[in-house]
Protein backbone atom coordinates (compact mmCIF):
# COMPACT_ATOMS: atom_id res chain seq x y z
CA UNK A 1 0.00 0.00 0.00
CA UNK A 2 2.97 2.59 0.93
CA UNK A 3 4.20 1.50 -2.64
CA UNK A 4 0.70 2.70 -4.30
CA UNK A 5 0.41 5.78 -2.08
CA UNK A 6 3.91 7.13 -2.72
CA UNK A 7 3.53 6.17 -6.72
CA UNK A 8 0.43 7.96 -5.88
CA UNK A 9 2.33 11.23 -5.07
CA UNK A 10 5.55 10.85 -7.45
CA UNK A 11 3.53 10.70 -10.54
CA UNK A 12 2.71 14.17 -9.91
CA UNK A 13 5.99 15.49 -8.53
CA UNK A 14 7.25 14.20 -11.20
CA UNK A 15 5.02 15.65 -13.93
CA UNK A 16 5.41 18.99 -12.09
CA UNK A 17 9.08 18.65 -11.80
CA UNK A 18 9.43 17.48 -15.66
CA UNK A 19 6.94 20.95 -16.40
CA UNK A 20 9.29 23.42 -14.36
CA UNK A 21 12.29 22.09 -16.01
CA UNK A 22 11.19 22.23 -19.47
CA UNK A 23 9.65 25.66 -18.74
CA UNK A 24 13.10 26.78 -17.43
CA UNK A 25 15.07 25.17 -20.17
CA UNK A 26 12.62 26.61 -22.63
CA UNK A 27 12.84 29.73 -21.01
CA UNK A 28 16.60 30.16 -21.35
CA UNK A 29 16.98 30.71 -17.56
CA UNK A 30 20.68 30.78 -15.99
CA UNK A 31 21.65 28.59 -13.21
CA UNK A 32 21.79 31.98 -11.39
CA UNK A 33 18.59 32.77 -12.47
CA UNK A 34 16.80 29.91 -11.70
CA UNK A 35 18.57 29.65 -8.38
CA UNK A 36 17.41 33.20 -7.90
CA UNK A 37 13.41 32.38 -8.24
CA UNK A 38 13.92 29.20 -6.62
CA UNK A 39 15.93 30.10 -3.14
CA UNK A 40 14.06 31.00 -0.06
CA UNK A 41 10.21 29.43 -1.46
CA UNK A 42 9.09 28.07 1.75
CA UNK A 43 6.02 26.31 -0.86
CA UNK A 44 8.45 24.69 -3.53
CA UNK A 45 10.57 23.77 -0.48
CA UNK A 46 7.57 21.56 0.70
CA UNK A 47 6.72 20.45 -2.66
CA UNK A 48 10.22 18.98 -3.33
CA UNK A 49 10.79 17.92 0.33
CA UNK A 50 7.71 15.69 -0.43
CA UNK A 51 8.97 14.36 -3.39
CA UNK A 52 12.30 13.32 -1.63
CA UNK A 53 9.90 11.63 0.95
CA UNK A 54 7.89 9.60 -1.76
CA UNK A 55 10.79 8.46 -3.67
CA UNK A 56 12.32 7.88 -0.35
CA UNK A 57 9.93 5.24 0.39
CA UNK A 58 9.22 4.10 -3.30
CA UNK A 59 12.61 3.10 -4.31
CA UNK A 60 13.28 0.57 -1.40
CA UNK A 61 10.13 -0.96 -1.58
CA UNK A 62 10.90 -1.60 -5.03
CA UNK A 63 14.34 -2.86 -4.90
CA UNK A 64 12.97 -4.89 -2.08
CA UNK A 65 11.36 -7.03 -4.68
CA UNK A 66 14.42 -7.15 -7.20
CA UNK A 67 16.71 -7.94 -3.73
CA UNK A 68 14.64 -11.03 -3.20
CA UNK A 69 14.13 -12.31 -6.65
CA UNK A 70 17.56 -11.55 -7.91
CA UNK A 71 19.88 -11.83 -5.01
CA UNK A 72 17.78 -14.29 -2.92
CA UNK A 73 18.07 -12.24 -0.66
CA UNK A 74 15.86 -12.55 2.90
CA UNK A 75 15.53 -11.60 6.12
CA UNK A 76 16.85 -8.35 8.70
CA UNK A 77 20.16 -7.82 6.91
CA UNK A 78 18.27 -7.28 3.70
CA UNK A 79 15.77 -5.06 5.55
CA UNK A 80 18.34 -3.18 7.43
CA UNK A 81 20.15 -2.74 4.03
CA UNK A 82 17.36 -1.20 2.64
CA UNK A 83 16.53 0.83 5.18
CA UNK A 84 20.13 2.32 5.64
CA UNK A 85 19.17 2.73 1.39
CA UNK A 86 15.98 4.67 1.99
CA UNK A 87 17.60 7.05 4.99
CA UNK A 88 20.60 7.72 2.11
CA UNK A 89 18.11 9.04 -0.04
CA UNK A 90 16.72 10.70 2.21
CA UNK A 91 19.64 12.40 3.72
CA UNK A 92 20.69 13.28 -0.19
CA UNK A 93 17.71 14.30 -1.06
CA UNK A 94 17.06 16.61 1.50
CA UNK A 95 19.94 18.11 1.50
CA UNK A 96 19.45 18.74 -2.37
CA UNK A 97 15.95 20.45 -2.16
CA UNK A 98 17.37 22.78 1.00
CA UNK A 99 20.54 23.97 -1.21
CA UNK A 100 18.16 24.66 -4.18
CA UNK A 101 15.15 26.11 -1.89
CA UNK A 102 16.54 26.61 0.94
CA UNK A 103 16.53 30.26 3.01
CA UNK A 104 19.59 32.27 2.05
CA UNK A 105 22.13 32.77 3.96
CA UNK A 106 22.43 35.57 5.37
CA UNK B 1 12.67 -39.77 -33.71
CA UNK B 2 14.78 -38.84 -31.16
CA UNK B 3 13.14 -37.60 -27.56
CA UNK B 4 15.33 -36.75 -24.63
CA UNK B 5 13.80 -37.52 -21.25
CA UNK B 6 15.16 -35.95 -17.94
CA UNK B 7 15.52 -38.79 -15.46
CA UNK B 8 16.69 -38.10 -11.92
CA UNK B 9 20.31 -37.43 -12.57
CA UNK B 10 20.92 -36.59 -16.35
CA UNK B 11 19.16 -36.89 -19.92
CA UNK B 12 18.24 -40.15 -21.34
CA UNK B 13 17.86 -40.24 -24.99
CA UNK B 14 15.09 -42.58 -26.90
CA UNK B 15 14.58 -43.25 -30.51
CA UNK B 16 10.69 -43.33 -30.96
CA UNK B 17 8.74 -43.98 -34.02
CA UNK B 18 6.97 -41.36 -35.48
CA UNK B 19 2.99 -41.47 -36.39
CA UNK B 20 0.51 -39.17 -37.96
CA UNK B 21 -1.70 -38.92 -35.32
CA UNK B 22 0.18 -39.15 -31.63
CA UNK B 23 0.36 -37.03 -28.80
CA UNK B 24 3.40 -36.23 -26.07
CA UNK B 25 1.87 -38.71 -23.78
CA UNK B 26 1.61 -41.45 -25.97
CA UNK B 27 5.58 -41.05 -26.90
CA UNK B 28 6.28 -41.28 -23.14
CA UNK B 29 3.98 -44.25 -22.88
CA UNK B 30 5.65 -46.45 -25.77
CA UNK B 31 8.91 -45.47 -24.20
CA UNK B 32 7.86 -46.68 -20.73
CA UNK B 33 5.99 -49.61 -22.24
CA UNK B 34 8.78 -50.95 -25.06
CA UNK B 35 12.07 -49.23 -24.08
CA UNK B 36 12.88 -48.34 -20.38
CA UNK B 37 9.87 -49.83 -17.94
CA UNK B 38 11.71 -48.15 -14.87
CA UNK B 39 10.21 -44.72 -16.25
CA UNK B 40 7.99 -42.83 -13.51
CA UNK B 41 5.13 -40.46 -15.14
CA UNK B 42 1.89 -39.31 -14.35
CA UNK B 43 -1.39 -39.69 -16.01
CA UNK B 44 -4.66 -40.65 -15.60
CA UNK B 45 -7.86 -39.53 -18.16
CA UNK B 46 -5.44 -39.08 -21.20
CA UNK B 47 -8.26 -36.93 -22.95
CA UNK B 48 -7.14 -33.51 -21.57
CA UNK B 49 -9.66 -33.35 -18.48
CA UNK B 50 -7.93 -33.99 -15.57
CA UNK B 51 -4.69 -32.10 -15.54
CA UNK B 52 -2.32 -35.09 -14.39
CA UNK B 53 -0.25 -35.34 -17.60
CA UNK B 54 1.29 -31.85 -16.99
CA UNK B 55 5.17 -32.17 -18.01
CA UNK B 56 7.50 -29.80 -19.55
CA UNK B 57 7.82 -30.15 -23.45
CA UNK B 58 10.49 -28.40 -24.84
CA UNK B 59 10.66 -25.63 -22.47
CA UNK B 60 6.96 -25.24 -21.57
CA UNK B 61 4.68 -26.68 -19.69
CA UNK B 62 1.68 -28.40 -21.14
CA UNK B 63 -0.65 -31.21 -20.74
CA UNK B 64 1.27 -34.22 -22.84
CA UNK B 65 -1.93 -35.66 -23.28
CA UNK B 66 -3.05 -32.71 -25.20
CA UNK B 67 -0.02 -32.03 -26.91
CA UNK B 68 0.23 -33.51 -30.54
CA UNK B 69 3.97 -34.09 -31.59
CA UNK B 70 3.61 -31.84 -34.82
CA UNK B 71 2.84 -28.95 -32.90
CA UNK B 72 6.40 -29.61 -30.83
CA UNK B 73 8.83 -31.92 -32.54
CA UNK B 74 9.62 -30.02 -36.02
CA UNK B 75 12.59 -31.43 -36.14
CA UNK B 76 12.44 -34.92 -35.10
CA UNK B 77 13.33 -34.15 -31.77
CA UNK B 78 12.05 -33.46 -28.64
CA UNK B 79 12.65 -32.42 -24.94
CA UNK B 80 10.38 -33.60 -22.37
CA UNK B 81 11.23 -32.67 -18.75
CA UNK B 82 9.57 -32.80 -15.30
CA UNK B 83 7.07 -28.92 -14.45
CA UNK B 84 9.45 -26.14 -13.17
CA UNK B 85 9.04 -24.81 -9.43
CA UNK B 86 8.57 -27.95 -8.08
CA UNK B 87 10.56 -31.08 -6.03
CA UNK B 88 11.30 -34.05 -8.49
CA UNK B 89 10.15 -37.17 -6.76
CA UNK B 90 11.37 -39.19 -9.63
CA UNK B 91 11.86 -38.48 -13.29
CA UNK B 92 8.78 -36.69 -14.60
CA UNK B 93 6.86 -37.43 -11.41
CA UNK B 94 6.88 -34.37 -9.41
CA UNK B 95 5.96 -33.07 -5.58
CA UNK B 96 2.45 -31.42 -5.83
CA UNK B 97 2.44 -31.15 -2.25
CA UNK B 98 3.94 -27.31 -2.02
CA UNK B 99 1.11 -26.29 -5.06
CA UNK B 100 -1.90 -27.47 -2.81
CA UNK B 101 -0.22 -26.09 0.36
CA UNK B 102 -0.22 -22.68 -1.24
CA UNK B 103 -3.87 -23.17 -2.18
CA UNK B 104 -4.16 -23.99 1.27
CA UNK B 105 -1.92 -20.82 2.48
CA UNK B 106 -4.31 -18.56 0.32
CA UNK B 107 -7.77 -19.69 1.95
CA UNK B 108 -8.82 -21.06 -1.11
CA UNK B 109 -11.54 -23.13 0.59
CA UNK B 110 -15.31 -21.62 0.72
CA UNK B 111 -16.50 -20.61 4.17
CA UNK B 112 -19.75 -20.24 4.74
CA UNK B 113 -22.47 -19.69 7.58
CA UNK B 114 -25.91 -21.49 6.48
CA UNK B 115 -26.55 -24.72 7.59
CA UNK B 116 -29.48 -27.29 6.45
CA UNK B 117 -31.96 -25.54 8.07
CA UNK B 118 -31.68 -22.38 6.42
CA UNK B 119 -33.38 -21.73 2.68
CA UNK B 120 -30.92 -21.38 -0.41
CA UNK B 121 -28.79 -18.19 -0.79
CA UNK B 122 -29.72 -17.19 -4.09
CA UNK B 123 -27.10 -15.72 -6.37
CA UNK B 124 -28.22 -14.29 -10.18
CA UNK B 125 -26.18 -16.13 -12.49
CA UNK B 126 -25.91 -13.29 -14.64
CA UNK B 127 -24.34 -10.65 -11.50
CA UNK B 128 -21.27 -8.85 -12.05
CA UNK B 129 -19.38 -10.70 -9.58
CA UNK B 130 -21.04 -14.19 -10.34
CA UNK B 131 -19.67 -13.33 -14.29
CA UNK B 132 -16.08 -12.79 -12.56
CA UNK B 133 -16.56 -16.06 -10.50
CA UNK B 134 -17.14 -18.08 -13.88
CA UNK B 135 -14.52 -16.38 -15.57
CA UNK B 136 -12.17 -18.07 -13.08
CA UNK B 137 -13.91 -21.27 -11.67
CA UNK B 138 -12.68 -23.77 -13.81
CA UNK B 139 -9.47 -24.78 -12.67
CA UNK B 140 -8.21 -28.07 -12.12
CA UNK B 141 -5.25 -27.40 -10.05
CA UNK B 142 -2.76 -29.12 -12.74
CA UNK B 143 0.15 -26.93 -11.66
CA UNK B 144 1.00 -25.79 -15.52
CA UNK B 145 0.35 -22.18 -14.34
CA UNK B 146 2.53 -22.64 -11.31
CA UNK B 147 5.46 -23.96 -13.36
CA UNK B 148 5.30 -21.11 -15.89
CA UNK B 149 5.56 -18.30 -13.68
CA UNK B 150 8.93 -16.85 -13.82
CA UNK B 151 7.85 -14.90 -9.47
CA UNK B 152 6.98 -18.62 -8.24
CA UNK B 153 10.79 -19.28 -9.69
CA UNK B 154 12.26 -16.64 -8.21
CA UNK B 155 10.62 -15.90 -5.04
CA UNK B 156 9.83 -19.75 -3.41
CA UNK B 157 6.88 -17.94 -0.50
CA UNK B 158 5.05 -16.31 -3.73
CA UNK B 159 1.81 -18.04 -3.65
CA UNK B 160 1.35 -18.61 -7.51
CA UNK B 161 -0.91 -17.99 -9.97
CA UNK B 162 -3.49 -20.99 -9.24
CA UNK B 163 -3.84 -20.54 -5.52
CA UNK B 164 -4.20 -16.59 -5.84
CA UNK B 165 -6.90 -17.42 -8.86
CA UNK B 166 -8.76 -19.78 -6.26
CA UNK B 167 -8.82 -17.03 -3.55
CA UNK B 168 -10.45 -14.41 -6.02
CA UNK B 169 -12.84 -16.56 -6.76
CA UNK B 170 -13.77 -16.96 -3.47
CA UNK B 171 -13.18 -13.30 -2.62
CA UNK B 172 -16.11 -12.81 -5.60
CA UNK B 173 -18.29 -15.51 -3.84
CA UNK B 174 -20.71 -13.30 -2.42
CA UNK B 175 -21.49 -16.47 0.33
CA UNK B 176 -18.16 -16.47 1.91
CA UNK B 177 -17.70 -14.77 4.97
CA UNK B 178 -13.83 -15.00 5.19
CA UNK B 179 -13.34 -12.48 2.68
CA UNK B 180 -11.45 -9.52 4.76
CA UNK B 181 -9.32 -12.88 6.16
CA UNK B 182 -8.61 -13.95 2.46
CA UNK B 183 -7.50 -10.69 1.35
CA UNK B 184 -5.74 -10.04 4.10
CA UNK B 185 -3.33 -13.01 3.37
CA UNK B 186 -3.59 -12.69 -0.32
CA UNK B 187 -1.97 -9.15 -0.19
CA UNK B 188 0.90 -9.94 2.18
CA UNK B 189 3.77 -10.24 1.44
CA UNK B 190 4.40 -13.10 -0.76
CA UNK B 191 0.52 -12.74 -2.34
CA UNK B 192 -0.87 -10.98 -5.37
CA UNK B 193 1.85 -7.54 -5.17
CA UNK B 194 4.28 -9.73 -6.32
CA UNK B 195 2.70 -10.61 -9.27
CA UNK B 196 5.00 -8.75 -12.20
CA UNK B 197 2.30 -9.01 -14.62
CA UNK B 198 4.44 -11.67 -16.84
CA UNK B 199 1.15 -13.09 -18.29
CA UNK B 200 3.06 -16.52 -18.64
CA UNK B 201 0.22 -18.28 -16.52
CA UNK B 202 -2.67 -16.86 -18.65
CA UNK B 203 -0.51 -17.99 -21.79
CA UNK B 204 -0.08 -21.33 -21.02
CA UNK B 205 -3.35 -22.28 -18.97
CA UNK B 206 -4.93 -25.16 -20.69
CA UNK B 207 -8.12 -24.18 -19.68
CA UNK B 208 -8.05 -20.54 -21.11
CA UNK B 209 -7.83 -19.14 -17.57
CA UNK B 210 -6.54 -15.77 -16.98
CA UNK B 211 -4.89 -16.31 -13.41
CA UNK B 212 -3.17 -13.07 -14.39
CA UNK B 213 -6.95 -10.95 -14.59
CA UNK B 214 -7.72 -12.57 -11.23
CA UNK B 215 -4.52 -11.26 -9.77
CA UNK B 216 -5.54 -7.77 -10.83
CA UNK B 217 -8.98 -8.24 -9.29
CA UNK B 218 -6.91 -8.63 -6.00
CA UNK B 219 -4.58 -6.26 -6.26
CA UNK B 220 -7.81 -3.51 -6.57
CA UNK B 221 -9.64 -5.29 -4.00
CA UNK B 222 -6.70 -5.05 -1.47
CA UNK B 223 -5.91 -1.06 -2.60
CA UNK B 224 -9.97 -0.29 -1.86
CA UNK B 225 -10.04 -2.12 1.49
CA UNK B 226 -6.71 -0.69 2.56
CA UNK B 227 -8.22 2.66 1.39
CA UNK B 228 -10.99 1.90 4.02
CA UNK B 229 -8.63 1.15 6.35
CA UNK B 230 -10.13 -2.21 6.89
CA UNK B 231 -7.03 -4.09 5.82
Amino acid sequence: MAQRASAAILAICVAVHLATVIYAVRGGLSAAEILGRTRGNAAWLAFYAMFVVAASVHAPIGLRAVLTEWLRWRGASRDLFLLAFAGLLLVLGLRAAMAVFGPVSP
Amino acid sequence: MKVSIKRTSCFQEFEVPRHPSQTVLDVVTYIQRELDPTLAYRFACRVGMCGSCAMTVNGAPRWTCRTHIDKVASNDRLRIEPLRNLPVIRDLVTDMSAFFGKWAQAKGRYEGTRTRRDDFHQVPPDGEKRRAVDAAIECIGCAVCYSACDVVAWNPDYLGPAALNRAWTLIQDERDVARIERLRVVAGDAGCHSCHTHMSCTERCPKGLSPTASIAGLKREAAKLALRGKL
